[in-house]
C-alpha cells in the first residue's frame, strides 16, 4: 500500500515537472506575449496541480491536504487574474507586433 | 552524495546567478525583478536550512514588500534613468569597495569561526516550557530578545515618518500618493472582492499559530498589509488620510502594548520587559495581536508612500 502511495507520488510529480519544463521552453522560445501567457497558464494549472495531486497521499492529514488544495486554488485564482491583468495591458498598449 | 545534495548545489548555483542579475541588470526594473525572485529562492534555503520562521519572514518581507517599495521607486526614476543619471567612476569604485569588504567580512566571519560553536540553542529549549510557547523562535524574540524585538518595530514606525516627511507642506495629512487604477478594471475589482476575505484569515491564522508553530506578528501582519492595498488599488476603499486619528492609533497600538507590559514587568516581576510567571503566554499572545495590527498598517502605508499634494480640478 505504501509502495503504492509512493509510486503514485513520484508519477504525478514527474508528469508535473514536464508540464513545468514545456511552459518554460514556451516561455522563453515562443514568439509574442500573449502566446508566452498561454504558455505560462499551463504550467500554472496543469503542473502546479499534478504537483498537488502527487503530495496529497503524503499530507499530513486532513488538514495538510485541505492547505495543499488551498495553495493550488489559490494559485490558479491569482495566476488567472495576473494574466488578465497583463494581458488587457498589452492590448491597451496597442497590437502587439 | 545524495539527490537533496544535487538539489542543494543546484540552488545555490541558481540564488547565485540571480544574485548576479540584479548586479548586472541594465535596467532599474529588470534588477527589481531579479532581487523578488532572488528573495523567493532564499525562502527556499532557508526552508532547506529548517529555518521555517525565517523563509516565512523572507517570502514575505525580502520578496514580496520590498519588492514592491523597489518597484515603486524604479517606477519613479525611469524618467531619468537614461538620460543624466550615471554615477562618476570614484562613486562606483567606492561603492563597489565597500560591498566587496562587507561581504569579504561576512565570509571571513563564517568561515574562520572556531570549529565548537557556543550555541544558546540547548538553553532556550532548556527553558521554553516556562514561557508556554511551542516555538522557540516566538521564545526568543519575546521572552529572551524582547527589547530587540520592541526596538526592531520602533524602526519600522521611524522609517515611515521618514516616508512622510518627503511629503510637501501643503500635503501633510493628506492622502498617500499611491498610483491606482484610474479605470475600474473589472478583473481587478474581482480580485479585491474575493482574496481579502481568504487573505484575512490566512494572516489572522498566521499570527495565531506563532506562539507553537512558525510564524508570527510579521507574517501575518505583511498579509494583512497586502490585502489592504489590494483594496486600496482595485479602488474598492479609499486610502485612508495620514493625519487619520484611527490609522495613527493602529499604528502606535503594537509598540505601546509592547511597552506598557514591559513596564509593568518592573514591577510584577522585577525587571523591564519580564513577564509574571504564569502568565508568559498570554502576554506573549497579546503583544503579537498589538504588533500585527501595526505592522500590517505601517507596511501598507510604507508601500502608499508620501501624501501628495491634492490636485486642482
Amino acid at each position: 500500500m505504501a509502495f503504492a502511495r509512493d509510486l503514485f507520488t513520484v508519477l504525478a510529480l514527474v508528469a508535473g515537472a514536464l508540464f513545468f519544463l514545456a511552459g518554460t521552453v514556451g516561455l522563453i522560445r515562443f514568439p509574442d506575449q500573449l502566446t508566452r501567457l498561454h504558455a505560462l497558464t499551463k504550467v500554472d494549472n496543469l503542473g502546479l496541480g499534478l504537483v498537488i495531486l502527487g503530495l496529497l497521499p503524503q499530507a499530513d492529514g486532513w488538514f495538510g491536504a485541505f492547505k495543499l488544495v488551498s495553495v493550488w486554488l489559490l494559485v490558479q485564482f491569482s495566476g488567472a487574474v495576473v494574466t488578465q491583468l497583463i494581458a488587457g495591458a498589452l492590448r491597451e498598449r496597442g497590437p502587439c507586433a | 552524495m545524495t539527490i537533496a545534495t544535487f538539489a542543494d548545489a543546484g540552488l545555490v548555483l541558481l540564488v547565485l546567478t540571480i544574485g548576479a542579475s540584479t548586479i548586472f541588470a541594465r535596467r532599474a526594473f529588470d534588477a527589481v525583478i531579479a532581487f523578488v525572485v532572488y528573495g523567493l529562492l532564499l525562502a527556499i534555503v532557508w526552508v532547506r536550512l529548517s529555518a521555517i520562521d525565517v523563509a516565512l519572514t523572507e517570502a514575505a518581507i525580502g520578496g514580496g514588500m520590498t519588492g514592491m517599495l523597489l518597484l515603486g521607486a524604479a517606477a519613479r526614476l525611469r524618467a531619468v534613468e537614461f538620460d543624466s543619471f550615471a554615477a562618476a567612476l570614484p562613486v562606483r569604485l567606492c561603492a563597489g569597495f565597500l560591498c566587496a569588504l562587507a561581504a569579504a567580512g561576512l565570509a571571513g566571519a563564517l568561515l574562520l569561526s572556531p570549529k565548537v560553536v557556543l550555541s544558546l540553542a540547548p538553553a532556550v529549549m532548556e527553558n521554553l516550557p516556562r514561557t508556554g510557547l511551542g516555538n522557540p523562535v516566538a521564545g526568543v524574540l519575546f521572552a529572551y530578545r524582547a527589547l530587540d524585538t520592541l526596538l526592531e518595530k520602533v524602526v519600522l514606525l521611524l522609517a515611515l515618518l521618514g516616508v512622510w516627511s518627503l511629503a510637501p507642506n501643503q500635503a501633510w495629512n493628506g492622502i498617500p500618493g499611491l498610483r491606482i487604477y484610474d479605470q475600474p478594471n473589472t478583473t481587478l475589482t474581482f480580485l479585491a472582492q474575493i482574496l481579502p476575505p481568504v487573505g484575512i484569515v490566512v494572516g489572522i491564522y498566521m499570527c495565531w499559530v506563532g506562539a507553537n508553530e512558525p510564524g508570527g506578528a510579521f507574517q501575518g501582519g505583511t498579509i494583512l498589509a497586502a490585502m489592504w492595498l489590494l483594496v486600496i488599488i482595485a479602488r474598492l476603499a479609499d486610502a485612508p488620510s495620514t493625519g487619520n486619528t484611527w490609522l495613527r492609533i493602529g499604528l502606535v497600538f503594537g509598540p505601546v502594548v509592547f511597552l506598557s507590559v514591559g513596564l509593568a514587568g518592573l514591577v510584577l516581576a522585577n525587571a523591564f520587559l519580564a513577564y509574571p510567571p504564569g502568565y508568559a503566554k498570554p502576554l506573549i499572545v497579546a503583544i503579537e495581536v498589538a504588533l500585527t495590527i501595526s505592522i500590517a498598517a505601517a507596511l501598507a502605508m510604507l508601500a502608499a508612500g508620501p501624501p501628495k499634494p491634492v490636485q486642482q480640478q
